[in-house]
C-alpha cells in the first residue's frame, strides 16, 4: 500500500497543455500500478473532460483557465475538471445513439465517460465534472449484438 | 521528415489508408488526419477506401466524429469505406457509441477487401 498521489494544476484553454496534464495523471496511475485497461479508460475520460472544458466550457478563450485536481490512490482515481465558462445542463445533451443523432460527428464524449467511469457528476452549473474509476473496474459493460 | 498522419497503399481498385499514430487524441492531430482522409475522396476522387487501425491504441470522440464524416463523404460519392484491424479496446468504443451499426467494421484487411 502506498499513500495517495495528488496533482493540482491550472492550465490555459489549450488542448496541448491538457495533454501534458493527462500524461502526468497517467504517470501517477503507472506509479500505483494500475492495469492497461484502467489506463485506457482514464486516458479516454480525461481527454473528453479536458477537451470539453476547453472547447465547450471556456470556448477556447486562453484568458480562461481549466483547473484539474486529481487524487490517485491504490483503490481508485478521483479527478475534478473545472472550467470558467457559462456552464451547461448535462440533461440537455441528446442521446448520440438515437437515430436522429447517430450520424452527427459530435456529442459522444459524455456518453463515453459514463460508460468507463464508476462515478460521474456535474456541479457548479455544469462547470465542474467529478470523475471516479475504481481499480480493476469491470466497466465498460459491452452488450454484444 | 514527413508529417503525414496516414500511409496510403493501393491494392487493385482499393485504397488502404493506415493510421500511423498510436494515439488519435489531440485536436490538431485529429484535424490533420481529417484533412488527409477527406482529401482522398474530395481531391483524389477515391471511392473504395479501407481504414487500417492496426497501430491505433487510443482514440477520442473527436476522432469518431471524423470517421463519421468520412463515412458520409464516401457514401455520398457512391463508394464504400471499411474499417479493419481494430484493437479490442477501440472496438468497445465503437460498440458503446453504437457506431458499429453505422460504420463498416471488418476483422482484418482480407475481410475488408472482401467488401469491394
Amino acid at each position: 500500500m502506498s499513500d495517495p498521489s495528488v496533482l493540482s494544476v491550472q492550465i490555459p484553454s489549450d488542448t496541448s497543455e491538457g495533454l501534458v496534464v493527462q500524461e502526468q495523471i497517467i504517470s501517477l496511475m503507472e506509479q500505483h500500478e494500475y492495469s492497461m485497461r484502467d489506463v485506457f479508460a482514464m486516458r479516454l475520460s480525461l481527454e473528453e473532460a479536458i477537451t470539453n472544458a476547453i472547447r465547450h466550457g471556456n470556448r477556447g478563450d486562453r484568458d480562461k483557465q481549466v483547473t484539474i485536481n486529481a487524487t490517485v490512490s491504490d483503490e481508485k482515481l478521483r479527478v475534478e475538471v473545472e472550467d470558467e465558462g457559462e456552464g451547461f445542463d448535462p440533461d440537455d445533451v441528446p442521446d448520440p445513439t438515437s437515430a436522429e443523432f447517430i450520424e452527427r460527428p459530435s456529442g459522444r464524449g459524455l456518453m463515453l465517460m459514463r460508460a468507463y467511469l464508476n462515478f460521474v457528476e456535474y456541479s457548479n452549473g455544469g462547470r465542474r465534472i467529478t470523475m471516479e474509476r475504481e481499480r480493476n473496474s469491470e466497466l465498460p459493460i459491452i452488450e454484444d449484438d | 521528415m514527413s508529417d503525414q498522419r496516414i500511409d496510403i497503399e493501393e491494392i487493385g481498385e482499393v485504397t488502404v489508408a493506415r493510421f500511423l499514430d498510436k494515439k488519435i487524441l489531440d485536436e490538431a492531430n485529429i484535424d490533420k488526419i481529417g484533412s488527409e482522409l477527406f482529401g482522398l475522396v474530395e481531391q483524389d476522387g477515391r471511392k473504395n477506401i479501407i481504414l487500417d487501425f492496426s497501430l491505433v491504441e487510443y482514440l477520442s470522440s473527436a476522432a469518431l466524429g471524423k470517421l463519421i464524416t468520412m463515412h458520409k463523404k464516401v457514401a455520398h460519392a457512391g463508394g464504400t469505406c471499411a474499417l479493419c484491424n481494430i484493437q479490442k479496446d477501440i472496438l468497445d468504443v465503437f460498440k458503446i457509441t453504437q457506431l458499429h451499426k453505422v460504420l463498416t467494421l471488418c476483422t482484418d484487411l482480407d475481410d475488408a477487401l472482401g467488401k469491394f
